[in-house]
Order: C-alpha cells, then sequence, then structure tokens
C-alpha cells in the first residue's frame, strides 16, 4: 500500500540550519548535510532544504549544502527558496537535488513551472503555496516572498493551475497555522488535495502525532512536512511513526 | 566500468551518486563506444517515455542491444525499464526496445496520478536482485505509467491494481521505482546489481 509520508524541512540561512533540531551524537546541530542525514536515519522519507538567505552571494554556499547533503543522502531530498530561472533548477539538480521547490517566481512567471518540468521531468517540480484564510475563512489567499505580499490568486485555483501547467506536487503550507503547533489547517489541505489529481504535502502547525493523523485523515493530504515538531514533545520521526502506525496510518516502519 | 547512460533525459547525478556510494567505478556517458566497453549498464530514466527515441537516434540502442546479447547485465530504471518493454500508451509512436513483450498502460482513473511516494513489494525468492531484501521492503516511486504484471515480472507493487515493480529475464534487470531513493533497500539492490 502506498504510505503516507512524513517530510523533514531543514530552513537554511548561509549554509547554516536555524530552527536548530536537537540530536544526540551529532557533532554540529547546524550542518544541514549532518542533520539531513539524522533525519533520515531516523525514519523521515524525504528532506527539504529551503534556503530563507536573503543575500544573493549565499547561493554560491547554497548549492555547496547541496552537494554535500545530496552525497550521503539516499532519500528523495527537494531543495528550494530563491529558484528562479531554469539555469537556478538546474544548478540545484546538478548538485544532487532529486526536485526544486519553486513559489513567488513560478507566480511572477507560471511559465517556469512548464520550462523546469519539460527538462526534469514534472516528478521533479514541486509548486510551493504559501495560503492564508480570507473573507473570514470561506477562502485562502496565495502570498508570495515568505508571506510578505499578497499574490492576488485564490491559492486552490493556483494550485489547479500549477497541476496543469505541469507540477508534480504541491506543497501547502498553511500560513494562519505556521509556527503554531496548533495542527495542519485540515480544510485548506482538503480544499487542494481534492481539486488536483497530484499529490499534496500538508505544512505549517504540525504539534503532535494527532495533528498528522487529522491531516491524513480529514486533509486527505499525501504527506505532511514539519521543521521544528521535534522540539516538542516527540523525541524522532520513529516515534512518530509507530504511533501513527498504531493509529491505523499506512507509513514506511520499520525502514 | 559501470556506464550510467546519458540521453539527454533528466538528472543522472542521484544514480551515480548512489553507485560512488558502493565504491562501484561508474561514468555517465551518452557515447555508444563507451557503452560497448561497459562491464555493467545502467539506463536510469524520469519524464516521458518519448525522451527515449533519443536513444535509436544515438546509436544507444544497438550498443545496449549488442551489450545484452553479450550477457552484460543491465538495469533499467523507471523509464528505463519502461523501454524495455514494447511501446507505451505515454507516446504510442515511440517503439521500446521489445526486449520484453508488453506495453505500458495508465493508472487508472480512481487513483492520484503520478504515483509518489513509498510502496511496499511482493517479491520473488529466486531474484538475484533482490537478494537479502524480503517482501513488504518499502522502497520509493514517481511515475504516471506502468507496466502490467508479465511471465517477467519478479516484484508486484499495488496502486489502482498491482502493477510490475521489478522485470527480470537472463541478466537483464528493470525496476520501476529509484533504488537510489530507496535508502538502505535500495542500496542493497543496487549492490546486488554490481556484483552479479
Amino acid at each position: 500500500m502506498l504510505t503516507k509520508r512524513i517530510i523533514a524541512c531543514l530552513d537554511v540561512d548561509g549554509g547554516r540550519v536555524v530552527k536548530g533540531v536537537q540530536f544526540e551524537n551529532l557533532r554540529d546541530a547546524g550542518d544541514p548535510a549532518e542533520l539531513a542525514k539524522a533525519h533520515s536515519a531516523s525514519g523521515a522519507d524525504e528532506i527539504v532544504l529551503l534556503d530563507i538567505s536573503a543575500a544573493h552571494q549565499h547561493r554560491t554556499t547554497l548549492l555547496d549544502t547541496v552537494r554535500r547533503a545530496a552525497g550521503q543522502l539516499f532519500v528523495p531530498l527537494t531543495v528550494g527558496g530563491g529558484i528562479r530561472t531554469l539555469e537556478d533548477a538546474a544548478a540545484v539538480f546538478a548538485a544532487g537535488a532529486d526536485k526544486i521547490g519553486v513559489n513567488s517566481a513560478a507566480l511572477a512567471d507560471p511559465a517556469l513551472i512548464t520550462r523546469i518540468a519539460e527538462r526534469f521531468g514534472s516528478q521533479a517540480v514541486v509548486v510551493a503555496i504559501d495560503a492564508k484564510r480570507c473573507e473570514g475563512g470561506l477562502r485562502w489567499e496565495a502570498f508570495t516572498h515568505g508571506g510578505r505580499a499578497a499574490a492576488g490568486r485564490d491559492a486552490i485555483a493556483w494550485a489547479r493551475e500549477a497541476e496543469s501547467r505541469g507540477a508534480g506536487e504541491i506543497l501547502l503550507t498553511s500560513m494562519d497555522r505556521d509556527g503554531t503547533a496548533s495542527g495542519f489547517d485540515c480544510k485548506l489541505t482538503r480544499a487542494a488535495a481534492d481539486s488536483v489529481r497530484i499529490p499534496v504535502i500538508a505544512s505549517g502547525g504540525a504539534g503532535g502525532a494527532q495533528h498528522f493523523v487529522e491531516v491524513f485523515r480529514e486533509g486527505h493530504a499525501d504527506a505532511a512536512l514539519a521543521a521544528s515538531i521535534f522540539h516538542y514533545g516527540l523525541s524522532s520521526l520513529g516515534d512518530l511513526k509507530r504511533q501513527l502506525g498504531s493509529q491505523g496510518i499506512s507509513v514506511r516502519w520499520p525502514c | 566500468m559501470i556506464a550510467i547512460v546519458d540521453y539527454g533525459a533528466g538528472n543522472l547525478v542521484s544514480v551515480k551518486k548512489a553507485v560512488d556510494w558502493l565504491g562501484q567505478e561508474c561514468t555517465i556517458t551518452s557515447d555508444p563506444a563507451q557503452v560497448e566497453k561497459a562491464t555493467r549498464i545502467i539506463l536510469p530514466g524520469v519524464g516521458h517515455f518519448a525522451s527515449t527515441a533519443a536513444l535509436g537516434r544515438t546509436g544507444l540502442q544497438d550498443a545496449i542491444s549488442d551489450a545484452i546479447r553479450r550477457d552484460v547485465p543491465f538495469l533499467g530504471i523507471c523509464v528505463g525499464m519502461q523501454w524495455m518493454f514494447e511501446r507505451s500508451q505515454e507516446s504510442l509512436e515511440t517503439a521500446g526496445l521489445g526486449l520484453l513483450a508488453g506495453e505500458c498502460e495508465r493508472f487508472p482513473e480512481n487513483v492520484k496520478s503520478p504515483h509518489v511516494g513509498w510502496n511496499d513489494l511482493e517479491i520473488a525468492p529466486s531474484s538475484p536482485l533482490f537478494r537479502g531484501v524480503s517482501s513488504k521492503s518499502f522502497v520509493y516511486f514517481t511515475h504516471s505509467f506502468r507496466v502490467p504484471l508479465t511471465e517477467t515480472t519478479v516484484a508486484r507493487c499495488e496502486y489502482g491494481g498491482e502493477f510490475s515493480a521489478a522485470v527480470e529475464r537472463d541478466r537483464s534487470f528493470g525496476v520501476q521505482f529509484h533504488p537510489e531513493k530507496s535508502g538502505e533497500i535500495g542500496l542493497k539492490l543496487l549492490n546486488n546489481f554490481c556484483s552479479l
């Protein structure tokens, strides 16, 4: 049976992981390559490296980070943040990424999705959407630039367009829930998951195992992503997967 | 030397990385002469079945066919496996190698497509490729077309009905999943291929 994926996200700034996660037996808890490997060893089904560096000169650092992380990682690696052109994407793939994530640049130029998909395949293109409730929670609006600017697009309509332009997956982050540890936005996730035929990855709000159960059952998510959850109560991805398994959610465990 | 065949489709870095990790000498090549000299051949593939047409145009198909006739171990991954068959509904005008009989088909409408993620396998115990890998092991898939069950199937997977996750004939193998992205299980399988 196809399992529900648990994806560990590392936010990287200038080659270092911010929102550091505590692992035992790690020489350097801020090194993305070491953390990616540790997450994979403890049961992550995929790793996402999200570059949040503002400074352009950090691109070289990022590529070096991707190269080091990819060299010892044998689960899928997605790299997002600051990819604006086909050439940016090609450099990240050459460094060892399996998929790239595009957000603001795809909203500004939706044909970018098609250009990358035609060259590297749809399976390699993840369109990330930052969505925020509006009109009293009746619908969701897509935001760009790390949530600073409204894109003027309905998030669900944008997910559908992204699919039709060649996206292989949608990474959907609830800005309302992000960082709250109060649970995923299941309504948002379900609205998107039921509107497209490609997988939807839920993101934003993970605080405990029950939240993952809810987003898989009620949100119809195909995968769920978390960054900082391992600070709060759940000591490892293995624990999370054991709990999901005991509640009847199909996960890759043991792995 | 293991040849990882580059026919201009997608990203081959991950496959090379995994083979490097196993300590095996390999090279990414689009040169038929180098493929002819290889001790093993890996044909990765991501993207569209139509992209395999380049294999015929460039002489790579002849080099691969010749190597298979000489019993050189061959491994097709994802679209590389699909190409071992006669054709695919993804691009009916593109002929496959036709080493194995059959046609790749779409997933039924009642499941999401592409099939993305970790799914478990039912493995035939006799397959040398899966030596030391038990049934119910999880591997990573990402594909929109699939090979139905055939007499060459050695691993089955269930998603909208059963399909071929791996096929085998003599020393030629095909896997629909990505061993280079399937953790320890995938590395073991690649190591088995490199030790044939």
